[in-house]
């Protein structure tokens, strides 16, 4: 099979398992910490309905995770078997990241299962703090393998020897690459927004469905405590956006040109905000005189990097994608923003919900919303990068492998990842729908003990 | 002992593991699929509890072991994992096929009610026989020599005896390790009804294994002459040890011991894995790359070894922990 064809399926296959598991990646980054201040307020105030919200997300969780191993697994097959050469040439320059993450999947894996097995088992505090290990290795785990994202992004650590093989690594000078401080932590916010605006929308969605739910305590608290996370990280989220922007178009000029559209290096750079990236420049857009070299150095004299300093053949493609997926996350951040701001202000105000159902559907997509931006954020980061594997080292199309038959592989992913999705959204409904007082909910469910009574296995 | 040799033995102790959990687990999901064949609707559910008791809290940890695995080689030997998966990528994406398929069918057998959870289970019980199978195409793909240090490969090149002996082979001892456990199991929590049950398969699991072993030997000797050479040499303690071991645990079912099942049991499969590591040293891919070629850089050896002794102090207890309570569980 060419290598031409080979690279778009590769890349299309690695985009979209990627894309898939991430979601769920969020889910295990920052669902744990939901649970645990949900079980925090019913354990300090005897609170059963909060504690009730912590069994019921935990056993969503659990479902999740299930899905986020599972597609984690493939992913470390497919570094290998769609890019043998990249893993061949740098695999021990960048790995180590890999290796300590093994650490944190572990912790993960085992306190996650102790954490739902032991609703029923472990008393008291001594269950809150089995849940505090998840927390923390979501965060470990995040670090980990952005970091890696981060080095092909910004490689350092090593030097190449005359045949070009890199000799004299220095594994943790390649993790804490410069590209890291920043994409670590905005990935990690990025997970807490997705997951505590997705599960907000939840109940937002809900209430708007049964308006007696409005008031239920449960479902308030559903909405609150989510909401509160996530509105307060947004803020910080926008700022390690704006450093990160300002790292991009230091360290990789083709990638802040590419996304930005900036054909002509100079000085007086405009912010086009939306439009259509051409040759002479955005197209359509609505246009701040100055604006983008103000962000780039913090004065309107900043020369910035155009196009036209960057050889033809090392340029990002599909500049008007990646223009427009560089506006829909910054667009979506300051959306989130304002509607952060319309809650705070009403919650000083009156501490309560807004009471007009505008709130609730702005909270019900909100969720949407901050999945967006998420994948809208690896789509810059990555094809902004293109047509490097790692930036201006390797290039992609010597990385992919030479196996046949990977649109073969493609369409088969899309089919069995569309399955996977619609299986465990129907779980989840499943899940929310026992609403029957007195069910155990945390009892059944993958990692939990099965119900007692199942046919003649009881004895 | 080289730097390269420590993250080699790091490297067989992963596989080692993940071969004897991740076994287990496969294993007990083999049983799951003979048990649905069974007109018998108590039996069938019987040993679906049996089987969900004993995996429970652990099915995600063992299967850790493997991602652990993968990456100690594209780490630490980055110049065999890359023609490994160029020359292997069908049964390799194949085996990742089946264990998306086996933990989302577990996963979902456990979420959903009656039909939904019927599906999910079958799912998972069938795909339990996907992914060792290939792995052991692989492992036995490797050992008759298939991948070249720097080669690539065809879709069905990996095709031929050695591969599919040891697919099968690999499926068979998963089958009887989780036999043993599963009915160390019955016999501990009293389980009298199904202790006989699963008896009966260990017993048949074993003998099947130690057939397809002896076999294993003979096709060896045509397809992979260094490693089956090295068994003979190097390797035969082991490969003694492994067949005192098996017998053993032979004598121990019929007898009705119990607490010894599980080491006894576990000691016959390190013994093989062992035995095959020391027979193929010093090479990673026989007979074109050695470990010492195809190492990594030697600061990520090093890192490398650190992040194994953290993950045994981090990651030890904590297994431990959740073993005791899985075992509580399947006392129930
Ligand atoms: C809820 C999600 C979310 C929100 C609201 C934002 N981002 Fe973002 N962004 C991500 C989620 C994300 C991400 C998916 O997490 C990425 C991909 C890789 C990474 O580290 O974060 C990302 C990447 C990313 C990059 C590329 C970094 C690189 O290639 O190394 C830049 C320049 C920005 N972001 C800038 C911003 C700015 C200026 C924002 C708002 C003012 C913003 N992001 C809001
Ligand atoms: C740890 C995180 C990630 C790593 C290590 C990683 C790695 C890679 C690799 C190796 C490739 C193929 C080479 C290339 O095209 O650059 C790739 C491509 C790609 N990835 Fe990522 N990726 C990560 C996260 C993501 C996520 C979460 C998405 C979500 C959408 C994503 C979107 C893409 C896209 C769109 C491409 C194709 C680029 C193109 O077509 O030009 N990446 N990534
Ligand atoms: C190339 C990129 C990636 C690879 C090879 C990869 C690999 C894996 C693997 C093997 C697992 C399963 C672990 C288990 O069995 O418990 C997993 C799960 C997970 N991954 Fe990824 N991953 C990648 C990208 C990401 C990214 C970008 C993040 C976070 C920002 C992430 C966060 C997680 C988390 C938190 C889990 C555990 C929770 C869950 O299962 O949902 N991964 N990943």
């Amino acid at each position: 099979m060419p290598v031409a064809d080979n690279l778009l399926a590769a890349r299309e296959l690695m985009a979209f398992t990627l894309g898939f598991h991430i979601i769920l990646a969020c889910v295990g980054v920052a669902l744990p910490a939901m649970m645990l201040i949900a079980e925090f307020k019913g354990r300090r105030n005897g609170d059963e309905v909060a504690l009730d919200l912590a069994k019921r997300w935990s056993k969503a969780a659990a479902v999740l995770f299930a899905v986020g191993a599972v597609t984690g697994t493939v992913l470390s097959f497919e570094m290998g078997l769609l890019w043998p050469r990249f893993m061949e040439r740098f695999g021990d320059v960048f790995g180590t990241g890999f290796a300590i993450e093994g650490i944190f999947f572990f912790t993960e894996a085992i306190f996650i299962a102790i954490y739902i097995y032991g609703w029923k088992r472990i008393d008291g505090w001594k269950h809150w703090w089995t849940g505090v290990p998840i927390f923390l290795a979501g965060i470990g785990g995040a670090f980990s393998v952005v970091a890696v994202n981060s080095w092909m992004n910004q490689p350092q650590g090593y030097e190449l020897d005359a045949a070009g093989n890199p000799i004299n690594v220095e594994p943790l000078t390649a993790l804490f690459n410069p590209a890291t401080a920043y994409e670590f932590p905005h990935m990690l916010l990025a997970a807490y927004m997705v997951v505590g605006f997705g599960l907000a929308s939840v109940y937002a969605v809900a209430m708007l469905r049964n308006p007696a739910k409005r008031d239920d305590r449960r479902h308030r608290l559903g909405l609150l405590i989510p909401l509160t996370v996530a509105v307060i990280l947004t803020p910080i989220q926008l700022f390690v956006g704006d450093t990160a922007a300002r790292g991009v178009a230091d360290h990789q000029p083709s990638k802040f040109a590419g996304f930005e559209c900036i054909q002509e290096t100079g000085p007086d750079q405009t912010e086009w905000i939306g439009g259509i990236c051409t040759d002479e420049g955005v197209k359509y857009g609505i246009g701040i005189p100055g604006l983008d070299s103000f962000l780039v150095g913090f004065s309107t004299d900043t020369v910035v990097t155009g196009l036209d300093q960057i050889p033809d053949d090392e340029e990002p493609p599909a500049n008007t994608m990646l223009h427009l997926a560089f506006d829909a996350m910054v667009g979506i951040g300051f959306a989130l923003l304002a509607l952060g701001a319309w809650f705070g202000f009403a919650w000083w105000r009156k501490r309560d919900i807004p009471a007009t159902k505008w709130f609730l559907r702005a909270v019900a997509l909100s969720g949407i919303g901050a999945v967006v931006a998420m994948e809208a954020g690896w789509i810059v980061t990555e094809v902004g990068r293109q047509p490097w594997i790692v930036y201006e080292v390797m290039r992609t199309e010597d990385a992919v492998t030479e196996a046949g038959g990977l649109w073969f592989w493609f369409g088969g992913a899309v089919l069995l990842y569309g399955t996977l999705g619609a299986v465990a959204a129907f779980a989840l409904r499943r899940i929310a729908r026992r609403e029957e007082p007195g069910a155990d909910i945390a009892e059944g469910g993958p990692y939990a003990p099965p119900p007692e009574r199942i046919g003649g296995a009881e004895r | 002992m080289s730097k390269a040799d420590v993250v080699a033995i790091i490297l067989v102790a992963g596989a080692t593991l993940y071969a004897t959990f991740g076994g287990a687990d496969f294993g007990a999901g083999v049983w799951e699929l003979l048990a649905l064949r069974s007109r018998d609707r108590s039996l069938r559910e019987r040993v679906e509890h049996r089987v969900t008791l004993s995996l429970g809290p652990v099915w995600e940890a063992n299967h850790v072991w493997l991602i652990f695995t993968l990456v100690v080689l594209w780490t630490g030997f980055p110049d065999a994992f890359a023609p490994i998966m160029e020359t292997l990528y069908l049964p390799l994406a194949l085996a990742a096929l089946g264990i998306v398929l086996r933990g989302s069918g577990f996963a979902f057998g456990h979420t959903f009610a009656e039909a939904g959870a019927r599906r999910a289970n079958a799912v998972f019980a069938v795909s339990s026989l996907i992914t060792p199978f290939f792995l052991g195409c692989v492992v036995g793909s490797i050992a008759a020599g298939d991948v070249e240090a720097g080669g690539t490969g065809t879709a069905f090149g990996w095709v031929g005896p050695l591969p599919i002996l040891i697919g099968v082979l690999f499926v068979s001892s998963c089958a009887y390790i989780a036999a043993v456990f599963l009915l160390d199991d019955c016999r501990r929590a009293g389980d009298d009804d199904l202790e006989p049950y699963f008896l009966r398969r260990s017993i048949a699991a074993a003998v099947v294994t130690g057939v397809l072993a002896a076999a294993g030997l003979v096709v060896l000797r045509a397809d992979a002459r260094p490693i089956f050479d090295g068994l003979l040499d190097e390797g035969l303690p082991f490969v003694i040890a492994s067949a005192l071991l098996g017998l053993l645990t032979l004598a121990g079912l019929l007898r009705g011991w119990s607490r010894a099942l599980r080491p006894l049991a576990i000691g016959a499969v390190v013994a093989v894995v062992a035995g095959w590591a020391v027979a193929q040293y010093p090479y990673l891919l026989p007979e074109t790359l050695t470990v010492e070629q195809g190492a990594g850089d030697g600061a990520t050896l090093t890192a490398l070894i650190v992040v194994f002794v953290a993950a045994l102090l981090i990651v030890g207890p904590a297994l431990v922990l959740l073993f005791r309570l899985a075992q509580r569980q399947a006392l129930e």
